[in-house]
């Protein structure tokens, strides 16, 4: 489904990837896990063009993003994005924050996305929020929001950049909660976390990135029970304790 | 002469009463109409900072820069001979093409307000709109301007009040605001301070006024957010 071809991104003088090849498929549960300043979120943040490579293709369904004149708006609809920091639309109530952009792009009629948007927040708990203002909800709740925004696109992937680690502790469970259900819908998920004993639990795959490469990769129990890589015992004795 | 104070501030109320009136009126038309026709060509000069076109953020960046680095009358003095000679068909007043400095003069300062304004909301919300799969239009229009708003609208009342008091400058080309009626009350009365000290009075409430009205509705937008 998303491809990543030698796959390069420099800020300035420094190279955050360094020639990236991957392929994820259709209902894959990828967990993207490594020390910080890896690359993991660059990667993340280049498979739908918000950074730009600097050399290499971003192929979705065989569509090389990169390359000039293909719409990335168009197939940006069919990948969801959630970010670290929820960047919930503050002058929007929380139905709005779901509505305005499947109804701006003609994905859905307004009658329609007003029922659906209701759907989804009763999905995630949310349907007493739904008059809101954003403001009044807590970090837990405007993640389950970003969550059901980027679904009501219906996206065929969803990108998760990081999605609990702004969040108070007594949060994070929710949020992964939401997002275990999601992916045992067999939504396909690429997910940049460090919360290690959700990435065994819910990948199919995990993703050990170091300095700009994937280092090591493998199954759930490959990566956690019998890491390889000298880096990856490294990281992984540091973070599971 | 401070005995006479009083009762001359008194006779100049009563005789000119009526050009103070008169000036306050073309000092706020011209610095009203400078401020609206400033915002849309500064609102049109941020949107072309921001353009991938290197060559017209470098037009709207020098605009900007001269406009910020060269003196108000200067500028008063440039249109008010320049626009006649260069569009001697239009037969611009002495008013419009004031106004017209004025209004160019504004849209450099406005430039700047609404790009600060606009930088202001946060990239993310740009991102999270972009991911969504609107456009750079739609996501300007719909998420990042009602944001910028309401950076935008007290800085751009204070640029009301600075224009106001700025106005006082065109006074040299006799439009007929409060600065102008001072120097025809002066010339005719022969007192110099008197009418000075009621000019000032007008120019402080109006302005005083509006400041306070404009932390209050900053407060507004501070409180919905």
């Amino acid at each position: 489904m998303i491809e990543a071809v030698a796959l390069t991104k420099d800020f300035g003088t420094l190279q955050v990837l360094r020639g990236i090849n991957e392929k994820i498929v259709q209902g894959e549960v990828i967990s993207i896990i490594g020390p910080s300043g890896s690359g993991k979120s660059t990667f993340l943040r280049c498979l739908n063009l918000l950074e730009m490579p600097t050399s290499g293709q971003v192929l979705f369904h065989g569509v090389d993003l990169t390359s000039k004149g293909v719409d990335v708006d168009k197939h940006r609809q069919r990948m969801g994005m959630v970010f670290q920091h929820f960047n919930i639309f503050p002058h929007l109530s929380v139905k709005e924050n779901i509505t305005l952009a499947p109804v701006m792009l003609k994905k859905r009629s307004k009658q329609e996305m007003d029922k659906y948007a209701l759907e989804l927040l009763n999905r995630v708990g949310l349907y007493d929020k739904r008059d809101e203002h954003p403001r009044r909800l807590s970090g837990g709740q405007k993640q389950r929001l970003a969550i059901v925004r980027a679904l009501a696109m219906d996206p065929e992937v969803m990108l998760f950049d990081e999605p609990t680690s702004a969040l108070d502790p007594e949060m994070v469970g929710e949020v992964l909660a939401v997002i275990k259900q999601l992916v045992a819908g067999g939504m396909t998920s690429i997910i940049v976390t460090h919360e290690m004993g959700f990435a065994r639990e819910v990948s199919s795959r995990v993703l050990f990135m170091d300095e700009g490469l994937i280092a090591e990769q493998g199954s759930p129990q490959q990566i956690f029970d019998h890491p390889q890589g000298e880096r990856t015992r490294e990281f992984l004795s540091k973070v599971l304790r | 002469m401070f005995s006479n104070m009083l009762p001359n501030l008194g006779k100049v109320m009563g005789r000119y009463g009526a050009l103070f009136v008169q000036g306050l009126y073309y000092t706020l038309l011209l610095s009203l109409l400078a401020v609206l026709g400033g915002t849309l060509f500064g609102s049109l000069l941020a949107l072309m900072r921001r353009s991938k076109i290197a060559l017209v953020r470098g037009i709207a960046t020098g605009y900007v820069e001269v406009v910020r680095g060269t003196p108000l009358l200067l500028q008063l003095y440039f249109f008010y001979f320049m626009l006649p000679e260069l569009m001697p068909m239009l037969e611009l007043s002495k008013f419009a093409c004031i106004v017209t400095a004025m209004i160019f003069n504004s849209a450099g300062y406005v430039c700047e307000i609404v790009r600060a304004g606009i930088q202001a909301v946060d990239s993310g919300q740009t991102e999270a709109a972009r991911t969504l799969g609107l456009n750079g239009s739609q996501t300007m229009l719909r998420i990042v301007m009602p944001q910028a708003i309401k950076n935008i609208l007290p800085a751009l009342a204070n640029e009301f009040v600075t224009v106001i008091k700025e106005t006082s400058l065109a006074s040299t080309f006799f439009v007929g605001d409060l600065m102008t009626q001072y120097n025809v009350i002066r010339g005719n009365m022969f007192l110099v301070i008197e009418p000075l000290i009621i000019v000032g009075i007008i120019y402080f409430l109006v302005t005083f006024t509006l400041s306070k009205g404009i932390a209050r509705l900053e407060r507004r937008l501070k409180e919905s957010d």
